[in-house]
């Protein structure tokens, strides 16, 4: 596969099926693992980067779903709008791109395994599935991680399990969590009690797209804090539990919306749609928003005819990196803007 | 929203920290907050953030003794783990295990690992070592061109992985 193939289809997270699709986006698992001796990317110079890539890259390159129609590059190879598509599909991190040297990255064919080599840790493992699927991810996860443990000597010890570069990841190096759309806990002004209590049981939130601690869309980001202590099946478990009753808050908020608000659900709906499938120029912020309402729509049965998967797929389509390169050039903020209503305006019609 | 350091321009960096069950907001102008150091975060602001400054937390040994740690492996000081919060290779955590305790108990309220390890049988780790240092000298040979060494070693490399499947 390579980076322009990824264009051509919808990231298998994003397919919006999976349990609960209609309030949680996606569920992801991500393993830290380091070699054992060798310098953490962060305090090892480039040549020792280069060889710790050259320890770890072979036995990733190896990994069935990275080498059946997968795709694994250098960094350095690609241009900086390709760096940011990856961003924006949720396969590497932001940190990811700043650097080139020694870093590289492994994709599968669906999207739903992607590996990150040389970021804080030599290796960054997710598993991202469409709806609420953490054992799913976990089941998964492990296979990969025992498979490659047979080729590396993975730094580990008996009394503080898999050693990170940072002290927050030692242990189980696991890091779960759940992207959820609570768009009617937001609209009933209950979403800062839910947050609140969340944050008490020892998990974080944070917002999914946007910057820093706005949740742009009503997106909302939740994972686990704690990575040492606590088996791989507790940290799962205990996030399962959490967010099945946010998954009932917010199912109780949409029954609320859609039987005493109804006309003014419904006109905040139909609105948002109106305006997405007619607009000309369109921010990324406005987009965001109008989606997570047409989304919302699409969940409770008020627009019909439209799939969720269409409406998962806009919220990355329409990011910059995925338009520069579906128009294969540069644009300018204002050339993005009427380009991204475009492709509204022909994805929704 | 004014700003809470200078009192005259908007907010529009809001920050929220969670510490020990206590919560603090600050909202800042994007002025104050670049001049905190703040502003123009690519990700979120949270606890490995802040990680550095819980170095020094609750660590029971003297400052003499911590100033003369060094990781024999890869030459990170006691100051340089303070300064950065993140270790330079794994055996940094035995180099600072004094201070390494009471913080992952800070951080994770626990240390103990219950989760899984690798498959703990000697020859596998044996094995492991073994392919490693084989993977190393693969770079080595094909950087310098060795090839014909280069394809001894790959064939060697191939073979002891088929049999630790």
């Amino acid at each position: 596969m390579k980076i322009d193939d990824l264009l051509k289809q919808t990231s298998g997270w994003l397919k919006g099926t999976g349990p609960h699709s209609e309030i949680v986006f996606s569920s992801r698992v991500r393993l830290a693992r380091n070699v054992d001796k060798v310098l953490f990317p962060g305090w090892a110079n480039k040549e020792q980067q280069e060889q710790a890539l050259a320890i770890v890259e072979p036995a990733v390159k190896d990994i069935k779903q990275i080498q059946q129609g997968g795709l694994h590059m250098r960094m350095e190879d690609f241009s900086a709008v390709d760096k940011q598509l990856l961003v924006e599909r949720h396969l590497v991190s932001r940190d990811h791109i700043t650097k080139n040297e020694g870093r590289a990255v492994a994709v599968s064919g669906d999207e739903t395994l992607a590996i990150m080599l040389n970021e804080e840790d030599h290796l960054r493992i997710q598993v991202l599935l469409p709806g609420f699927a953490l054992n799913e991810c976990w089941e998964q996860i492990e296979k990969i991680d025992s498979s490659l443990e047979k080729k590396l000597n993975f730094a580990f010890s008996g009394k503080w399990g898999y050693l990170t570069a940072c002290p927050t990841n030692t242990g189980t190096g696991m890091r779960a969590s759940v992207m959820l759309h609570l768009p009617a806990l937001v609209l009933t002004k209950q979403i800062n009690r839910v947050i609140q209590a969340i944050v008490k049981l020892g998990l974080t939130v944070r917002g999914l797209f946007g910057e820093g601690t706005e949740a742009a869309g009503n997106f909302f980001q939740i994972s686990n804090q704690v990575s040492l202590g606590r088996s791989e099946d507790e940290i799962v478990d205990n996030i399962r539990r959490i967010i099945n009753q946010v998954i009932e808050y917010e199912q109780n908020a949409r029954q609320v919306l859609t039987t005493k608000n109804k006309s003014s659900l419904e006109d905040q709906v139909w609105r948002s749609y109106g305006i997405l499938k007619n607009a000309h120029i369109i921010s990324s912020s406005e987009t965001i928003e109008l989606l997570s309402n047409m989304r919302l729509g699409i969940d409770v049965g008020l627009l019909q005819g439209l799939t969720r998967e269409v409406a998962n797929e806009l919220f990355i389509l329409t990011q910059p990196a995925h338009l520069q390169k579906l128009e294969k050039k540069t644009l300018t903020t204002h050339q993005r803007d009427m380009k991204r209503a475009q492709l509204i305006r022909d994805k929704i019609k | 929203m004014k700003c809470q350091v200078c009192a005259k321009k908007t907010a529009s960096v809001h920050l929220t920290e969670i510490i020990n069950d206590q919560m603090t907001e600050l909202h800042l102008c994007e002025q104050c907050a670049k001049e905190k150091g703040i502003a123009g975060l690519g990700q979120p602001f949270g606890l490995q953030d802040l990680l550095a400054g819980l170095v020094d937390f609750g660590t029971p040994i003297s400052e003499e003794k911590k100033v003369a740690l060094q990781c024999p492996n890869c030459k990170m000081t006691y100051e340089d783990f303070r300064k950065i919060g993140r270790l330079g290779c794994s055996q940094c955590y035995d180099t600072f295990k004094e201070s390494l305790e009471p913080l992952l108990k800070k951080v994770h309220g626990s240390v103990q690992h219950l989760g899984k390890g690798p498959a703990s049988d000697g020859e596998g780790l044996e094995t492991r070592k073994a392919l490693q240092d084989l993977y190393l000298k693969l770079q080595k040979a094909i950087q310098s061109e060795a090839f014909e060494e280069a394809a001894k070693i790959r064939d060697k490399i191939k073979k002891m992985e088929q049999g630790s499947l």
